[in-house]
């Protein structure tokens, strides 16, 4: 059953290098938001953010912001997290908790210099001692991953490449997008090895950025500056290590896309495009067996014929997903963003023609060890 | 701090028995007396039924590769100095999954289903940390490409 739930404004902070703090990029991007929505800020009840920081969770951010909400989720999952704010947003007003739920992100680990990727943890939480005292980084737990894939099924990486070649086509039609300039298959192979089978262009960019969105009762829809997007279908979902049983291959889209498209009710031959989290060329691949857009272990071959690029079947990430447009750390709420202009029809160069409906799926965590992962169906109203 | 610039476990006491044993060169797993099932990593009740009555008991310490990464960059802590290396998850001959390193091998010849046996690196005179190495001894079953004498 649909959520009721509408998408009634939303903004994307531009640059992708800054000197602003993460607090003003929300600050801008909320507002931006509530006026792409024709909203006040004084319409805003309910907040949603993984932003915050100092085990305080949304609190500086509401403090910065000058908000008083009567619904505050602060739920972080890593970059599933805003698709998930989404879900809890419609859930939250169809429970009559809030009417207008702003949601916000904002980080800037491109101007402080954070490599996100190869990063190591340290030892701390309790689950360190048994993993990061073995080098993980974030690339490596995807890695784990994809060589498992090519194993099993014999994927290769220039079908890995070709998400990489795919995104960054969609790049070049995003005036924004940290990287325009076009890659071949070659490109990617022959960048350098971060953590095998992954290459560098395998992997996201780190970029600053952030950006807001606005999630309204169906009550408001008449009182809105554009015609808003409707939450068909929001789910969640978790895979972890399992105390040591696991399948790798199959990640929490095997659970979330079902349910997803069965509440919708919709079927994948009537998506138009999908916002597939790409943190690695691996993370598309799995996502789009495990959402049901190809049977497992078809990944490979599904990606190989151009068919997620400009003009494609299933156009994915046309504002250049994480590998080429920006990744901040987590990069959820773009995918959002991307999905509401594209079915607003909005994208100039790289509108997808008569776009109607869009899967949106967030991953959040590492492929190799445990992840969340939060599924929307989003339409034209 | 210790010798290594690598991080170092914080034992808990839930975890404690498993370094323990890891100082003596032995590999643990846990099972629950309640429902019967294996788990790792150590924790503090059964995954499957959340019982609290857990027993420790030894692993034979083999398995084999069920997935693995050669390391090329990381800014991981401690290991900048050991590129390449390996991170694998090993699956135990009791069926349990083991996030680990590949150590005493060439990294370009690990191979997915490659035998592999835990070694034990003393890392402080309180510490050791459990990796894994080809199997090498003369009758083990499999035999991987990568087997040093040693």
């Amino acid at each position: 059953m649909p959520t009721g739930a509408l998408i009634a404004g939303v903004h994307e902070f531009p640059e992708r290098k800054t000197a602003r703090s993460a607090l003003e990029i929300q600050a801008l991007a909320a507002r931006a938001a509530l006026e792409d929505a024709g909203l006040a800020l004084k319409d805003v009840d309910g907040y949603f953010t993984a932003a915050g920081s100092g085990g305080l969770g949304p609190l500086p951010v509401l403090d910065y912001l000058n908000l008083h909400p009567r619904y505050v989720d602060g739920t972080t999952i890593g970059g599933a997290s805003f698709v998930a704010h989404v879900h809890h947003a419609a859930a939250a007003i169809a429970q009559g908790r809030c009417r207008v739920a702003l949601v916000t992100y904002g980080s800037t680990p491109r101007s402080q210099g954070i490599a996100v990727g190869t990063r190591g943890r340290t030892a701390g939480d309790y689950l360190d001692q048994f993993e990061a005292i073995y080098g993980t980084s974030t690339v490596g737990l995807y890695a784990l991953v994809a060589q498992r894939h090519i194993h099993e099924y014999g994927t290769t990486g220039a079908q890995l490449a070709a998400v990489a070649v795919a995104c960054r086509r969609h790049a070049g039609r995003n005036p924004v997008a940290f990287y325009r300039d076009p890659i071949t298959i070659e490109d990617v192979l022959r960048s350098p090895m971060i953590s095998s089978p992954l290459h560098l262009l395998d992997c996201c960019v780190i970029t600053d950025g952030g950006g807001a969105v606005v999630v309204v009762h169906p009550d408001l829809a008449r009182d809105l500056a554009k015609r808003p997007v409707a939450v068909l279908a929001a789910t969640e979902a978790v895979a972890h290590t399992a105390a040591g049983k696991r399948d790798y291959l199959v990640s929490a889209a095997a659970q979330t896309g079902p349910r997803a498209l069965g509440e919708a009710g919709v079927r994948h031959g009537d998506v138009d495009l999908a916002m597939i989290y790409d943190s690695f060329t691996i993370t598309v691949l799995v996502t789009l067996e495990d959402l049901g857009f190809c049977p497992k272990g078809e990944g490979g071959r599904f990606v190989e014929d151009g068919r997620l690029g400009p003009g494609g079947a299933l156009p994915i990430n046309t504002d250049g997903g994480g590998l080429s447009s920006n990744h901040p750390g987590m990069r959820g709420i773009f995918l959002v963003i991307e999905a509401v202009r594209q079915l607003r029809g909005e994208c100039g160069e790289r509108q997808v023609p008569k776009a109607r409906l869009a899967v949106v799926h967030g991953t959040g965590g590492a492929l190799g060890t445990r992840h969340s992962g939060a599924t929307l169906v989003l339409a034209r109203t | 701090m210790s010798p290594s610039a690598k991080p170092l476990p914080e034992i808990t006491p839930e975890s404690r028995p498993f370094w323990e044993a890891c100082r003596r060169h032995e590999l643990l797993i846990q099972r629950c007396r309640a429902c019967g099932a294996a788990q790792y990593y150590p924790r503090g009740v059964c995954a499957h039924c959340w019982s609290a009555d857990l027993a420790w008991e030894p692993s034979r310490g083999r398995g084999t590769v069920y997935t693995y990464t050669v390391t090329h960059r990381s800014q991981a802590a401690g290991f900048k100095d050991e590129l390449p290396y390996v991170l694998a998850w090993v699956e135990l001959a009791e069926g349990l999954q083991v996030l680990t390193n590949l150590v005493e091998c060439d990294p370009g010849h690990v191979a997915i289903g490659m035998p592999v046996e835990v070694t034990f690196e003393d890392v402080t005179p309180e510490l050791s940390i459990p990796r894994f190495r080809p199997t090498a001894r003369p009758g083990d079953a499999g035999g991987g490409d990568a087997v040093l004498p040693r």
